[in-house]
């Protein structure tokens, strides 16, 4: 498969390492990417050692499941624990901790919570069980909000009455919004994700170029990808620019996907807030379900306990979470915090900064492996 | 659950509510192609290739694409075996 060669060329990787270094000048220049499937790339086919010194990577909360507070957690595991409930989720969320553990330890304890692939998955359990409460806990940016909006569609159509949602779906466009408007912040430019750009589009981010003047460039996953992305960002800050354009056409349109956002504003509204891990506060960075889907609406027939829980003292996963620190240089990680006995959410999911460092970091053995110790795993 | 994951149509199962069988890897599961439908019966045909997310096909992409995808994939290790796996449970209907 010759072509797909192309996409992994060394010499074409070369070509587009000098060219990085030509554009990158004297200046400094500090890129976040927001992608789990990025930090994977840059970090499993080692993208900084093509860079030089003065192009920095930095990672932004591109992970769903390491943005979710404790306090949801535990939310969710109030609900397991009422009589008669099923809860369902991704097998992603089994073993992020909350206030008083995982979703793991709440089976261990007693609790019936199944992990599916699918909410479609989900509702087949309420059908199969209708004496049950069937409970989605529902999780993810706009990549996986658009599934679950239309199984609620489908739930109604239905007319399912022993099935909800638990949404703790967040929006990438107030995430940036956040971290640009933080205090300190000083990055030069954004690698935009790539798949959740399928659902609303490169479109979604011309915020960035226009209200806050910084170059944004939705990057595809491979390495070429990745480096090219970098080049175009380069590019654009000499030549004095800031837009928003779109490496990845040959997946992600510029309008996104309509359908999908059509379901979702159908069934889901912004909330006024939403706490994240890392960044707090964030106002309209969620999706709850509409009045006019009440009945499906976990929020609505549970009362939560809607607890704040403070991260584990040692944790630094705000820190890496907002790029103000690298999964190494956190206190705990490698020795403490493991992907097998992970203290932060960066280090449970595999899309996590933490974990991706972890697996990948000894490939990564450029100008970082002085201050980087990676531990075996 | 990030992972988007190509698969081939190889059946429309009910057009109405857009239902379709995929090949993922090998596998063979129900997926629901109704976000690429712009009306009920539009959408992909028999042999196109998809990009599922979570049970859902949320972009139409190229043989190529999905070849590079694969590629990549299968370089990312347990994560991708973990999908796969979840996949292969699946039985929506």
């Amino acid at each position: 498969m010759r072509f797909v060669d192309e996409y992994r060329s060394p010499d074409i990787a070369r070509g587009l390492a000098a060219e990085i270094a030509e554009l990158a000048g004297d200046g400094h220049h500090k890129i976040m990417e927001i992608c789990g499937g990025h930090t994977h790339a840059i970090y499993r086919h080692g993208i900084p050692d093509y860079l030089p010194d003065n192009v920095e990577l930095v990672h932004g909360p591109g992970c769903p499941v390491c943005v979710v507070p404790a306090g949801r957690i535990d939310d969710a595991i109030a609900i397991a624990f009422e009589p008669g409930v099923i809860l369902t989720t991704f097998g992603d969320l089994m073993r992020v901790p909350g206030g008083q553990g995982s979703f793991l330890d709440a089976n261990s304890r007693g609790a019936d919570i199944r992990m599916v692939y699918s909410p479609l998955d989900a509702l087949k359990v309420a059908r199969r069980n209708p004496d049950r409460r069937v409970v989605f806990a529902a999780i993810g940016f706009e990549t996986t909000a658009p599934a679950t909006a239309a199984t609620v569609l489908r739930a109604a159509a239905e007319g399912i009455d022993n099935f909800s949602v638990l949404s703790n779906h967040v929006l990438v466009g107030p995430a940036i919004q956040a971290i640009l408007d933080a205090p300190g912040q000083d990055l030069d430019g954004f690698l935009g994700p790539g798949h959740v750009s399928t659902v609303i589009g490169a479109s979604a981010y011309e915020f960035v170029a226009r209200d806050h003047g910084k170059p944004l460039v939705v990057s595809g996953f491979e390495p070429l990808d990745v480096l090219q992305a970098i080049a175009w960002l380069l590019r654009q800050r000499q030549e004095g620019r800031a837009e928003v354009t779109n490496q990845y056409t040959r997946v992600v349109p510029w309008e996104g996907n309509r359908a999908a956002l059509r379901a979702i504003d159908a069934t889901m509204e912004p909330r006024a807030t939403f706490e994240w891990r890392g960044l707090g506060e964030i106002p309209w960075s969620a999706l709850a379900l509409r009045e006019e889907y009440a009945a499906f609406d976990a929020e609505r027939h549970f009362t939560l306990p809607g607890r704040r829980v403070a991260d584990h003292r040692a944790c630094q996963c705000a820190e890496v979470l907002t790029g103000r620190l690298k999964p190494w240089q956190c206190a705990v990680f490698g020795t403490v915090c493991t992907p097998e006995n992970p203290i932060g959410t960066c280090m449970v999911s595999s899309e996590g900064a933490c974990a991706a460092y972890y697996h990948y970091g000894r490939l990564q053995l450029g100008r970082d492996a002085h201050a980087a110790p990676v531990p075996s795993p | 659950m990030c992972l988007g994951i190509p698969g081939r149509i190889v059946a429309i199962e009910d057009p109405e509510i857009g239902l379709a069988t995929a090949d993922v890897g090998g596998v063979r599961r129900k997926v629901s192609i109704q976000l690429l439908q712009e009306e009920p019966g539009g959408g992909p045909g028999i042999d196109d290739w998809v990009l599922i997310h979570v049970g859902f096909a949320l972009a139409q992409i190229d043989e190529q694409e999905a070849a590079e995808t694969f590629r990549r994939l299968e370089a990312i290790g347990d994560p991708y075996r973990e999908e796969l796996d979840e996949l292969a449970s699946s039985d929506i209907e």
